[in-house]
């Protein structure tokens, strides 16, 4: 038997539930009618998609003139967005693969909804990839496909190249991992499912499973190899995304601590925006004993250890900027700090470094208002730091004649808006369609990391935590 | 594809917990019945082993994909950069593996990813028009069950409800398919 306790561990379910509850649970959201509280933030996310799509519209009608981009600035709020999007999405990854790797049992309650937040942040980032090549149109431009004018391909040696190959392997394997993680629970769906168009739809996409010994140990195999394909993938990701800059030669980006630093940052960001979601999802959907302090606490752990990873590659940079003795390399990072842009690389560092080290305090990291306020803060102090090196890197060239400034204008602001409308929708879609944490995942775990077990094998009187537990029929 | 093929009169012990219903397939074993499948809302380890089934040879057809994707990737960069359009940017050959690594490894993955996950839902029969056979509902939820196909035992309908019940089975249902 494998269910083994250890008293010292707290435990990740609460309220000494059985497996029909978890099932019914999860599922009550999937199965009854919209709350109020979905129907007011899906209305509101819906609107601001629809404001965002106009927008977004009228800058392809317009073209890229509607953005505050000039012949120095050519990369501003867009790539920013973009890498911000991609860095969100990592840490769904993360907690499925790396964790599932590494038996982090506490990984099973935020799995789901963090996998599904990697999705939507991919798809946001792959927006304004498209907005950013000014004819979405010709898209396809980026595959490798010979074109009509003769045998000219893609430049393989292009990290932009490198990037669609990138993105395009990581959404697809993301969607793939998160879908076969969503089986087994479709299924539950499917069979508790009380009208037949849900039968029906549930049926489909649940794809027949039926759980038999066999489907699950081949399953729980191919997790094991998507989730070892999916940790060097997610390495990989932000890597190639940090090349962009990392192979020109302009100062602030050409540096070789940029690949390791993107990924830090980018499972920072995720694992904030994985916070703020799931704070509203266990107090809107009542799983509080399903996502509990533990689990927030454990995510804390994660976002202080990224965060100072962070910190130091920040003053890594400024060393190597000095160490390098290329006048290049120092100026614009003494620029970063104290040339016009000050505000945005204080923010940033303010953010990113200084505000997460708060997490230290275990009444903080176990604190619900400070949990949700420092991961919006650090949201907000990583998309400054996407900001400061891709702007403050390039307002700034070798040539002062072509210094200049970025100003953003309403449609980049609108565009970025646009995509929070796309995310929220989706999310809350999803949220809504779908059960938010991983009902056969959930129950893998309740033995030995319950609360209150409800039954004891062993003699043990009810309640007490024990070694082989069972659950009984006649348990309450 | 189903697992069950024809009409088949199953007997199904209907368990309330992993630890009994493990357990219990080694009993019903060892009593001499042969058990068709075990039917669970989530995977219980050592259950595969415990009915005899063979490892799983997704690993095999996993890496042969994978090798799949990286031959892919050297011979889309080869043919392309190589031979159909020869360029040199930024002093790089116009021709060398190590610039392609990026594409290699992504392609290699891919491949891996999608030709693994495609086996195992044609392994196991699964697709959106399949319509499970499901022993009990209630195995997608909290209950265990255990199927018995009577046309491959030579043991009594009785005796093998017995059997089941004696091994921790809280019911015992017959399921026609």
């Amino acid at each position: 038997m494998s269910h083994v306790t250890s008293a010292v561990r707290t435990p990740l379910v609460t309220g000494g539930k059985t497996y029909a509850d978890v099932t019914e649970d999860i599922s009550r959201q999937v199965e009854g009618s919209p709350t109020r509280e979905w129907t007011i933030a899906f209305t509101i996310s819906v609107v601001v998609l629809l404001y965002g799509t106009a927008c977004v519209f009228w800058t392809w009608w317009e073209g890229l003139g509607v953005w505050g981009l000039n012949k120095t600035v050519g990369w501003a709020w867009d790539i920013t967005n973009f890498v911000w999007w991609v860095g969100i999405g990592h840490a769904g990854t993360l907690i499925s693969a790396i964790l599932l790797l590494f038996r982090q049992k506490w990984r099973t309650a935020v799995n789901r909804a963090a996998e599904a937040m990697t999705i939507f942040a991919v798809i946001c980032a792959a927006t304004f990839i498209l907005m950013h090549m000014g004819r979405p149109w010709l898209a396809y431009w980026a595959l490798p496909l010979p074109n009509t004018f003769g045998s000219l391909w893609v430049n393989f040696k292009s990290p932009l190249v490198w990037d669609v190959f990138a993105i395009s392997t990581y959404f697809t394997v993301s969607l793939v991992f998160w879908y076969m993680g969503l089986l087994p629970d479709l299924a539950t769906i499917r069979d508790r499912a009380r009208s037949k168009v849900s039968r029906y739809i549930y049926g489909a996409f649940s794809l027949g499973w039926n759980g038999s010994a066999k489907t699950w140990a081949r399953y729980e195999y191919m997790s094991l190899i998507l989730a070892g394909l999916s940790t060097p993938l997610v390495l990989s990701v932000h890597t190639i995304v940090s090349f962009d800059f990392a192979t020109s030669v302009i100062p602030g980006w050409h540096t070789t601590i940029f690949p390791p630093y993107f990924v830090a940052g980018a499972i920072f960001s995720g694992f904030a925006m994985v916070q703020n979601l799931v704070l509203i999802i266990r107090v809107v959907f009542k799983l509080e004993d399903y996502i509990t302090l533990e689990h927030i606490e454990s995510m804390n752990k994660v976002i202080t250890l990224t965060g100072s990873i962070v910190g130091v590659a920040y003053l890594t940079e400024f060393f190597i900027a000095w160490y390098s003795g290329v006048e290049f390399e120092s100026y614009a990072f003494i620029n970063r700090a104290t040339g016009p842009y000050w505000w945005a690389y204080w923010a940033m560092m303010t953010c990113n470094v200084i505000t997460p080290q708060l997490f230290w305090s275990r009444a903080i990291r176990r604190s619900i208002v400070w949990t949700f306020t420092l991961s919006v803060v650090v949201n907000i102090g990583m998309w400054f730091e996407r900001f400061v090196i891709i702007v403050t890197s390039l307002h700034r060239d070798y040539l002062p004649s072509s210094w200049a400034m970025f100003h953003p204008t309403l449609f980049d602001i609108s565009d970025y808006i646009f995509s929070f409308g796309l995310f929220f929708t989706l999310f809350l879609l999803f949220s809504k369609f779908l059960p938010v944490v991983n009902m056969a995942e959930v129950k893998t775990v309740i033995k030995s990391s319950s609360e209150r077990l409800p039954v004891s094998v062993s003699g043990v009187a009810k309640g007490e935590r024990v070694a082989n537990p069972t659950f009984n029929k006649d348990v309450e | 594809m189903s697992d069950v093929i024809g009409n088949g009169k199953f007997l199904v012990g209907i368990y309330d917990d992993d630890d009994v219903v493990l357990t219990a397939v080694k009993d019903v074993k060892k009593a001499g019945v042969r058990i068709h499948e075990v039917y669970s809302p989530f995977p219980i380890h050592g259950l595969d082993v415990a009915l005899g089934h063979p490892r799983s040879r997704l690993g095999i057809a996993a890496f042969l994909f994978a090798l799949s994707g990286t031959t892919t990737a050297l011979l889309l960069t080869a043919y392309t950069e190589g031979f159909d359009w020869p360029m040199i940017v930024g002093g790089k050959d116009s021709y060398s593996p190590v610039i392609y690594v990026p594409i290699i490894f992504e392609l290699t993955v891919l491949f891996c990813a999608l030709g693994m996950v495609a086996t195992f839902l044609v392994s196991n029969g699964l697709g959106p028009t399949v319509k499970p056979l499901m022993y009990d509902l209630r195995t997608t939820d909290n209950k265990f069950a255990m199927a018995i196909d009577l046309s491959k035992n030579n043991i009594g309908e009785g005796d093998i409800e017995q059997i089941l019940r004696k091994s921790g089975a809280a019911e015992v249902n017959i399921k026609q398919f």
